[in-house]
Order: C-alpha cells, then sequence, then structure tokens
C-alpha cells in the first residue's frame, strides 16, 4: 500500500473540503473495495477522507412522500434488513442480500457500493495495460479473458461492467443520489449517476471527484408486490453477478401499469431500456410479452468471446424474471433453486 | 506488516515526496474488553495491528482481500474483515477477536464448545474466523435453518471443507438460544 495523509473531518463541509484539498485525495468510508485496491496498487491516494465520523448520515428517514432518505454510511445491511426497506422496497432488500457476505455487508455502506469499482481482472492487475486504471495504455480484456464482461454500453476503450447488485435494484427503483460539494448539494438521478465508458472509461461515474455522496433517495413506493431479484453467477453464494435482472410491476388489476427491469453484470452501468419497459404498459403479462420484451433489451447487444454466452443468459433470465415478478414469487436470496 | 512499496509499474507516477506524510496517529480501542491507548500509522489494517503490533494471532491472515473471512472479528459486535480495516477508522470501537471469546475463568464460548463437540474443524486455520463469524450471525438473527445458515456463513471459506460439521455446529447453539 502506498503512504497517504488521513483526515478523520468532522461535518460534511469539512469532508468537501478535504476532498477538494488535492486532486489524489480519496473518500473512505466502509473501505471494503478502496483497501482492497490500495493493496494491489490500484488505488494510490495521497490523502484519505475518513467519512464514517460525519453526523447525520447514518439514518434512514421517513422523506414525507411514503419514500425514504439513506444516509451515504448506513451499512448494506443495514439498509436490508430495516423493516421499513423490507416492506416498501423488497426488491432493494433482496438485491442487497444476493451480493457479498454479512461481514462486507455489515461494512460496506451504501455511498460506497455505489461508487465500486470494476472486478475487470486487468484493472486489478497494475502489471498489464488497462483503459481505466492507466488512460491511454490499452484494453485487453477485449481480446482477452472477459466472462465477466459488458455486452451493452461497451466502447472500444473498456467493456468493463459495474459489480454492484444494490445499484441494480436502486436504478428499477429510479432512487436519487444526493451529493455535497464545493458548489453546494445537488441531486442526480440514478439512471445519471454511473455512466458508459466511451472514451473516459476513467471516470466511472459523473460524480465530480470533490463531490461527497450524502444519501440516496427512494420515492413513493409503488412496487412492493410484484418484484424479483434473479442473480446468477459461478458459485451460489459470495460471487459476483454474470447477469442479474431487477425487476418490478406496479399492477392494476391484472394488467401491467408500469414495468421496471435493470440488468447487472451487463454493462458499465445499471442497464434499463425504457423503450422495452413501455411495452408491457397495459399488458396482462405473460411469457410471450416477456420474450420480445427481452428482444428489444438486449438489441445491439455485443458478446466478446469469453462473455458471449451472456446474451442468451440474458435472455433467459430477464423472461425468468418477469415470470417471477408477474406471480408475485420473487427469487428466494437463501434457497439457491430457481423456480 | 505488509506494506511493501513496489516499484512504479505501469500507468503509476512514482509517488511524490510528501513532506505532510503522517506519523503515528493515536488511536483507543478497546479489544477484547481492556481498552488500548495504541499509536498507528494511518495504511495499518485492524488485522495487522492485531496480529503485528499486538501478536493477537488468533485472527488469521487468509487472503487479505475480503475473499475467505479467516480474519474476521467483531467490531462493535458486528462480524467485519479485518483485513480490509483501516485500524485508524475503527478509533474508538470494542474489538472482540477469537481470543476475547470465552468467560474470563477460561470457560469456553458456546460457540467454541460447539465447534469441539461437533469436530466443526480440521487444520484450524479458518476456525477463528467461523467462530467469530458464527458469534456475529447468532447476534443478528437472520438465519434458522441449515439454508439460512449456510448463506450467512458464506463469507467463511474452509480449505478443509469442515462445513457439514460447521453448519452443525452452529445449529446447535442457536437451538440451544431459542430454548433459553
Ligand atoms: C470478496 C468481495 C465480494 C463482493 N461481492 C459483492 C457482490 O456480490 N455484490 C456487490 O454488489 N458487491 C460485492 N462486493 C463489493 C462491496 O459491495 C463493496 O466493496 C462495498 O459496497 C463498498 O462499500 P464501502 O463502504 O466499503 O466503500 P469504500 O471501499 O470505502 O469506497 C468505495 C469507493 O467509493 C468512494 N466513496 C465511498 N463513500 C463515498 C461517499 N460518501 N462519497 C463519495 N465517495 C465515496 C471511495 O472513495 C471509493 O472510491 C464484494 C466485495 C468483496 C471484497
Ligand atoms: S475492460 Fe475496462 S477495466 Fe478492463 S482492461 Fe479494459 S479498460 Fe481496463
Ligand atoms: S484475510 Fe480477510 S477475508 Fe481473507
Ligand atoms: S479447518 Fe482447515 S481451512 Fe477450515
Amino acid at each position: 500500500m502506498n503512504r497517504f495523509s488521513y483526515a478523520r473531518p468532522g461535518s460534511v463541509a469539512d469532508a468537501v473540503r478535504e476532498v477538494g484539498s488535492s486532486p489524489a485525495a480519496k473518500v473512505l468510508a466502509g473501505g471494503t473495495n478502496l483497501v482492497d485496491l490500495m493493496k494491489y496498487n490500484v488505488e494510490r491516494p495521497a490523502h484519505l477522507v475518513d467519512v464514517t465520523r460525519l453526523p447525520g448520515l447514518k439514518e434512514i428517514e421517513e422523506t414525507g412522500e411514503g419514500g425514504l432518505r439513506i444516509g451515504a454510511l448506513v451499512s448494506n445491511s443495514d439498509v436490508a434488513y430495516d423493516p421499513r426497506v423490507q416492506e416498501r422496497y423488497p426488491l432493494l432488500s433482496s438485491a442487497i442480500l444476493a451480493g457479498a457476505t454479512a461481514q462486507l455487508r455489515n461494512a460496506a455502506t451504501t455511498g460506497g457500493n455505489l461508487l465500486q469499482r470494476t472486478r475487470c481482472y486487468y484493472f486489478y492487475d497494475a502489471a498489464t495495460p488497462c483503459n481505466k486504471r492507466a488512460p491511454g495504455t490499452g484494453c485487453p480484456a477485449k481480446t482477452g479473458v472477459n466472462r465477466i464482461h459488458a455486452i451493452l454500453g461497451t466502447s472500444e476503450h473498456c467493456i468493463a461492467t459495474h459489480p454492484s447488485d444494490m445499484a441494480v435494484a436502486m436504478a428499477a427503483l429510479e432512487a436519487v443520489i444526493h451529493a455535497s460539494g464545493p458548489n453546494g448539494e445537488r441531486e442526480i438521478p440514478i439512471a445519471e449517476f454511473h455512466r458508459l465508458p466511451g472514451d473516459t472509461p476513467e471516470r466511472d461515474t459523473n460524480l465530480g471527484a470533490d463531490e461527497v455522496v450524502t444519501a440516496v433517495t427512494l420515492p413513493t413506493p409503488r412496487f412492493a408486490t410484484n418484484y424479483t431479484y434473479l442473480k446468477l453467477r459461478d458459485r451460489l453464494s459470495y460471487a459476483f453477478a454474470l447477469v442479474s435482472v431487477a425487476a418490478a410491476f406496479d399492477m392494476e388489476g391484472g394488467t401491467v401499469r408500469e414495468a421496471r427491469i435493470a440488468l447487472g453484470g451487463v454493462a458499465h452501468k445499471p442497464w434499463r431500456v425504457p423503450e422495452a419497459e413501455a411495452m408491457l404498459k397495459g399488458v396482462v403479462p405473460e411469457r410471450g410479452a416477456f420474450a420480445m420484451v427481452a428482444e428489444r433489451i438486449l438489441q445491439g447487444a455485443q458478446g466478446y468471446g469469453g462473455n458471449s454466452f451472456k446474451i442468451e443468459l440474458a435472455r433467459l433470465a430477464i423472461i425468468r424474471a418477469l415470470s417471477q415478478a408477474a406471480a408475485g414469487t420473487p427469487q428466494s436470496q437463501t434457497d439457491k433453486r430457481i423456480q | 506488516m505488509a506494506d511493501l512499496d513496489l516499484p512504479a509499474r505501469q500507468g503509476f507516477t512514482p509517488d511524490a515526496p510528501s513532506a505532510a506524510l503522517p506519523g503515528e496517529i493515536p488511536l483507543t480501542l478497546t479489544i477484547n474488553g481492556e481498552r488500548r491507548e495504541l499509536h498507528v500509522r494511518p495504511w495499518t489494517t485492524l488485522l495487522d495491528l492485531l496480529r503485528e503490533d499486538l501478536h493477537l494471532y488468533g485472527t488469521k491472515k487468509g487472503c487479505d482481500h475480503g475473499q475467505c473471512g479467516a480474519c474476521t472479528v467483531l467490531v462493535d459486535g458486528q462480524r467485519i474483515n479485518s483485513c480490509l480495516a483501516l485500524a485508524v477508522s475503527k478509533d474508538g470501537c470494542e474489538v472482540t477477536t477469537v481470543e476475547g471469546l470465552a468467560a474470563p475463568d477460561g470457560a469456553l464460548h458456546p460457540m467454541q464448545e460447539a465447534f469441539i463437540e461437533h469436530d466443526a474443524f480440521q487444520c484450524g486455520y479458518c476456525t477463528p474466523g467461523q467462530i467469530c463469524s458464527a458469534v456475529g450471525l447468532v447476534q443478528e438473527g437472520h438465519a434458522r435453518t441449515p439454508d439460512e445458515i449456510r448463506e450467512q456463513m458464506s463469507g467463511n471459506i474452509c480449505r478443509c471443507g469442515a462445513y457439514t460439521n460447521i453448519v452443525d455446529a452452529i445449529e446447535d447453539v442457536l437451538a440451544k438460544e431459542t430454548a433459553k
């Protein structure tokens, strides 16, 4: 690990100042991703700003519209097991519990989870080129080992995925991220938070380097009955998604008032296609319609060899997840059999 | 501790010599019930502090990357991977390691007893992490069935494959807890 200076600010304003004090400053929350990457010499911050003691960021509060405001420092466990989250946003609870392990979820924070970096093997290996870690050096994943890589929204510069499960559920729920920076507070809808790699893969998100995430708000709950989080991976627990699907319906009688579908493990950000979701509006949910929706979502999908299997896997996962959501039988995160 | 400074490699600018690098930072931790006033460098992980500085060798280093659970300890009652926690960030916290589970008179913790009774280990390397993790699991209260125990213990890898007996040991402790 490189050497660095350390600060533990006592207010969000001080934290913003500390983060802005050097271009090589980094926020430290749970540390489960940042410390790991520092041990691999992938992250080499000159200054660490430990935000874990900031007041007011560890609470889950009512927003007044039936929604919830989750402080950036609330642990993944505390979100997943909060009775209000379980009741109103069981999709979010399920997605978090599908990720990592009890120990990691206890340490990991809401802000850190959103900002965790890709698990691309080359990104992690400082001995190899990688445009995300070292812009301009190339992307060996495109022609190399790319089982875990993206099939949608890739660029010639990077085919990495965003590894978070939590963010996929938040994308389906249209969460809003609250950030504080030198110019004050701002709100970023989650669809605009993570970005596609384009020709600047070194940037995972649209958060400024001098901004601190303070909270995530969840809008008025509408998807607490017909939902599922289906995660497919190389082992049954403690593994990142190869493909995951967050699916939810707001039902009116027997027809769909609104559908939400977000995919994980397939792109540089949680993947949503609003046009595909709109195909289900007013429809009685059934397999034929789901198959057409899956085709639409995967339009333009491209494999790179090792990950080409993901296109068919994603197609089937979307259909299965939509069936689970329609039936009101969400995937259990304990009993791994897929019904 | 393992803080070797690798030479600059592809894509890295070597560390600029910085005048502002800190020396040791004061830190207060309550470790296994004993309050300790310590000084650490900020890049010391909680795991390295426990093992290298405090000679509490019960907590094991398996992968050093959050992938095995051998380093599991309880911080303020919650199980975490001590290899991914910087010690400085835990200032003021209570840390319980496997050495702190037994009663002051040496009587083993019920989870330790159960691991012995069920022969829940072979080489024993993963065992302190398994036991601390299992104690955390019981306190959290989210697991009842063997399937739930397996899922909630997935963060502890056992290279010897003692899983069946580990699940039995935890099930036993959970049953005794609920009978209370
Ligand atoms: C072995 C292993 C398996 C895992 N499996 C999964 C999995 O299956 N699914 C999954 O979703 N995740 C998984 N994870 C990842 C885990 O969820 C993340 O490491 C965790 O959520 C990061 O949160 P943290 O608080 O520890 O972040 P940190 O490591 O502290 O920070 C991560 C990044 O976010 C930045 N940051 C943190 N908080 C803020 C803030 N408030 N404002 C601005 N920037 C901030 C940091 O600067 C850093 O760049 C796994 C991790 C490990 C080690
Ligand atoms: S996919 Fe992205 S992160 Fe991986 S090697 Fe290519 S540029 Fe780097
Ligand atoms: S040593 Fe910490 S998880 Fe392996
Ligand atoms: S007993 Fe040997 S690794 Fe678990």
